[in-house]
């Protein structure tokens, strides 16, 4: 047994040896590598390989690319200049050959003979899994895919809407220090989820580089800074805020639209004696009680409350957030009893199948509407009070500072900066620019009409950035506001909401 | 070479061999625990950078609501509930599965006609994960709007003409038997009304968490069961009846306590997978309204990986520890004393 080990060990040890021992010089030919002796110049060597002393160019190009992949072959910049030891790629003949009948040397574009030198990976973390979100998101890397056909991007989606699942999994990757390449979050507080200034590397100079500052809205650049860095470059805006309303719906019962709370209470109670649910709404996917408490907070309190209960400035022990829990209350019981059985998809579902008159939902709704055939009868309106506000919610993407490669994920989000990239990327997804000159009229035809509404109401409108979507507060914060909105959906007590407000607002580093 | 010495041999590469996995246990187990509890003391408050200056024991004050502030919060009202609910599904669950599948095993173990055939049909539900359990039975529990139609059981039952008991099952926000109901009433009057107040409550949600995981489990337990059964020699029975001793009997006295090891098996599996549920939770539409059906495994995911409060999650993971630590440890040392004894 003990003979057979040493023999077994004393083999492989020998087979790890001898390949090295057996390396002899081997006489260049083509298709393989040729190491510069004295006295070489290219085309000498290109009539010795191709009987074409033209055919250097070839050599030179195939070494560059050579070169891009592994760094031990030579970088030749100038083909006149070649050092002895240089490790050159002589390409086979045919691909010699092949190269040469394209290439013209007097025409000037000689970026064919630098290979770009981006290789390796691209992983890129996100949660656009399925539906108009990948058909986007996939706009993008097919731009990116044509323009670095040697990088390898893959596509790291973990689904779950809102990210609920892929901010874990990229949180513990980011601490444990093996990050994506470049990874999706919400554009605003939600930066801080990372601890942005340790983990993230601020993207200002690409920002600057690609020359978007002068068409990236104001409020989104306001939004983006974290102590005076931006972390996210952003790729759409969505609109938080929307009422989308089943016109047969009304028409039947007789109802307008209703501007203001007391409509909508008025407009409910008719809907309801008429056996049609008013407010379509579920609640399992974690965020919408939430959403809709904001958007009912903002409309009861207006622009400057609502900015202040945000910013500290304003207290939550003030009586109107009590009156924002109160018509809050009032709508939850405008809402299908079943609400805590479906997810927001369902909400909306009421509205499509004729069951609902309204539903409460940021535009990612639309693709739902767009999908189920409904663009002849569903259209959108401002919730109560809601009019002149646009509450912001921006998906982007960020660098982490450990990124394994960090070339490729800058390429990527400078891409994703660009008119081209955004416009493909949101017709698909179904949001508008986050950029001020996106031209809607090359959206599909039956949707247009919406988008530049959208992108009309964000130039007009007073920006909200939206909580329930990671842009107006910290992730901790947020997690409470949706916590306390959910308890108190059940026991309607505004008095213990509003005391538990002031808690969760004083953690989030605003005394009351 | 003598004996001695290749016993000894023996040992030496018996420990080495047990080795790697004493480390990773130690490393990965122990250690984590111990690194879980400092986080939970910990100042790593808000966002992802690790801060492991110790701040003692405020997570822990703020979970259990101590101070007026804290018990304003609603961190610690949300872990009250959870921890309500827990512990209740964890006693209702464990009590249906063994009442399910202690009789399934003693109507199988009396070799009925097609006994393997209703075996497998059991023990089948165990073989599906929790997700696609929770997925099923989801629908099956979605109550329908008064306005739209009753969907899923509730639709069966009004086919029935049963549509008078129309439970909202999964969105019922209810927590507790209502003080004013016929029910509540007679439990005030009878002097029990506690078991009337919210405190002591639990959720319809709960309960339809409770039917699903039974359906999947119960099967299990009769299959644990019924395996005791058939280790029981028959002379014992056949002696019993001898004696004069009824069915009834026969279980009451001889089955049931010969049974004790697996039933004490039972309790320590079902507990622990009750006490961490997560998956089942999620797939049956998550805490639900009011934390309903909210559980400390999803407070701890919540908190600690979409709020990034590491130091508060982490002081739920070590409550859930202490809470299966309760039940586990005196089944440890039961069962090393019992080793001893052999």
């Amino acid at each position: 047994m003990k003979r057979f080990l040493s023999i077994a060990v004393l083999i492989a040890l020998l087979a790890m040896v001898l390949p090295a021992s057996m390396v002899v010089a081997a006489p260049a030919a083509q298709g393989e590598d040729y190491t510069v002796q004295a006295d070489d110049w290219l085309s000498k060597l290109a009539d010795k390989f191709y009987g074409d002393s033209n055919a250097y160019w070839a050599i030179m190009a195939a070494t560059n690319k050579a070169n891009a992949e592994d760094a031990s072959y030579a970088k030749i910049e100038n083909p006149d200049a070649i050092e002895v030891g240089a490790k050159l790629s002589i390409p086979p003949n045919d691909e010699a050959v092949a190269f040469m009948a394209d290439f013209d040397p007097t025409a000037g574009d000689v970026s064919v003979l630098f290979a770009s030198g981006a290789k390796g990976q691209l992983l890129v973390g996100n949660w656009w899994t399925s539906g108009g979100e990948f058909a986007g998101v996939n706009e993008v890397y097919k731009i990116y895919r044509a323009e670095n056909p040697d990088v390898e991007l893959i596509h790291a989606g973990i689904a779950g809407g809102a990210g609920v699942n892929f901010q874990g999994a990229n949180l513990t990757k980011l601490i444990a220090g093996d990050p994506y390449d470049t990874f999706q979050l919400h554009a605003g507080l939600e930066a801080e989820l990372y601890t942005p200034e340790t983990y993230l590397r601020p993207v200002d100079d690409i920002l600057a580089e690609a020359g978007v500052l002068d068409v990236m809205p104001e409020d989104l650049k306001a939004l983006l800074k974290i102590r005076g860095n931006t972390y996210t470059v952003p790729l759409n805006i969505h609109r938080g805020n929307v009422m989308w309303t089943n016109t047969r719906v009304l028409e039947k019962a007789g109802v307008a639209v209703p501007a203001t709370f007391d409509e909508f209470f008025a407009a409910c109670e008719t809907l309801q004696a008429q056996g049609v649910v008013p407010l379509g709404m579920g609640t399992t996917d974690g965020f919408e009680l939430g959403h809709t408490f904001e958007v009912a907070l903002a409309g009861t309190t207006g622009f400057e409350t609502n900015q202040g209960l945000w910013n500290g400035s304003v207290s939550w022990t003030d009586p109107v957030v009590a009156q924002a829990l109160e018509n809050f209350g009032k709508m939850l019981d405008c809402t299908n009893e079943d609400r805590g059985s479906t997810g927001w998809v369902g909400g909306i579902d009421l509205v499509i199948n004729d069951q609902a008159a309204f539903n409460i939902m940021g535009d990612w709704a639309y693709g739902e509407i767009i999908a189920k055939g409904a663009l002849d009868y569903v259209t959108w309106n401002s919730p109560p009070g809601n009019q002149n506000l646009f509450f912001l919610v921006s998906d982007g993407f960020a660098i982490p500072k450990d990124a394994p490669n960090p070339e490729n994920a800058r390429e990527f989000v400078r891409i994703m900066t660009r008119k081209d990239a955004q416009e493909n990327f949101n017709m698909n997804k179904g949001s508008i620019c986050a950029r001020t000159d996106c031209d809607y009229g090359v959206f599909p035809e039956d949707r247009r009409a919406y988008f530049q509404s959208a992108a009309d109401d964000f130039a007009s409108s007073r920006i909200v950035p939206m909580v329930a979507h990671g842009s107006g507060a910290i992730p901790a914060w947020q997690q409470q506001f949706y916590q306390i909105v959910n308890q108190f959906s059940s026991d309607r007590d505004v008095a213990a909401a509003q005391a538990a407000f002031v808690l969760a607002a004083e953690d989030a580093g605003f005394p009351q | 070479m003598n004996v001695y010495w290749t016993r000894n041999w023996e040992k030496i590469v018996g420990f080495a061999f047990f080795l790697p996995s004493l480390i990773a246990i130690i490393i990965f187990v122990y250690g984590f625990i111990g690194w879980s509890g400092l986080v939970s003391v910990s100042n790593w408050k808000r966002g992802a950078e690790p801060d492991y200056t110790i701040s003692g024991f405020d997570s822990y004050a703020r979970l259990f609501g101590i101070g007026e502030k804290y018990a304003a919060g609603i961190d610690a009202k949300r872990f009250k509930t959870g921890m309500r609910n827990v512990v209740g599904f964890t006693i209702l669950f464990i009590v249906s599965c063994i009442v399910i599948g202690f009789t399934l095993a003693a109507i199988l173990d009396r070799h009925v006609i097609g006994e393997g055939f209703f075996r497998s049909v059991f023990l089948f539900p165990m073989a599906i994960s929790f997700i696609v359990t929770g997925l099923t039975w989801r629908w099956l529990f979605t109550p329908g709007d008064s306005n739209i139609g009753s969907t899923g059981i509730n639709l069966l039952l009004q086919n029935f003409g049963l549509s008078f008991f129309n439970p909202n099952w999964s969105t019922d926000m209810v927590y507790s038997i209502p003080a004013d109901s016929g029910l509540g009433q007679l439990l005030i009057n009878i002097g029990l009304g506690w078991f009337a107040s919210p405190t002591f409550g639990l959720s319809l949600g709960v309960i339809t968490l409770t039917i699903a995981a039974a359906w999947q489990l119960s099967g299990y337990t009769m299959a644990l069961y019924l395996a005791g059964m058939r280790g029981i020699p028959e002379d014992l029975r056949e002696a019993a009846r001898v004696d004069g001793a009824n069915e009834w009997q026969i279980y009451r006295h001889i089955i049931i306590p010969l049974l004790k090891p697996i039933t004490l098996s039972v309790i320590i599996i079902l507990a622990h997978l009750s006490l961490k549920i997560y998956d089942l939770v999620v797939a049956m539409g998550g805490e639900g309204q009011g934390f309903v059906k909210d559980m400390p495994a999803l407070n701890m995911w919540d908190t600690t990986f979409a709020s990034a409060r590491f130091a508060q999650g982490a002081a739920i993971s070590m409550v859930l520890l202490i809470l299966i630590s309760l039940l586990i440890i005196p089944y440890l040392i039961s069962s090393l004393r019992q080793e001893e004894e052999r």
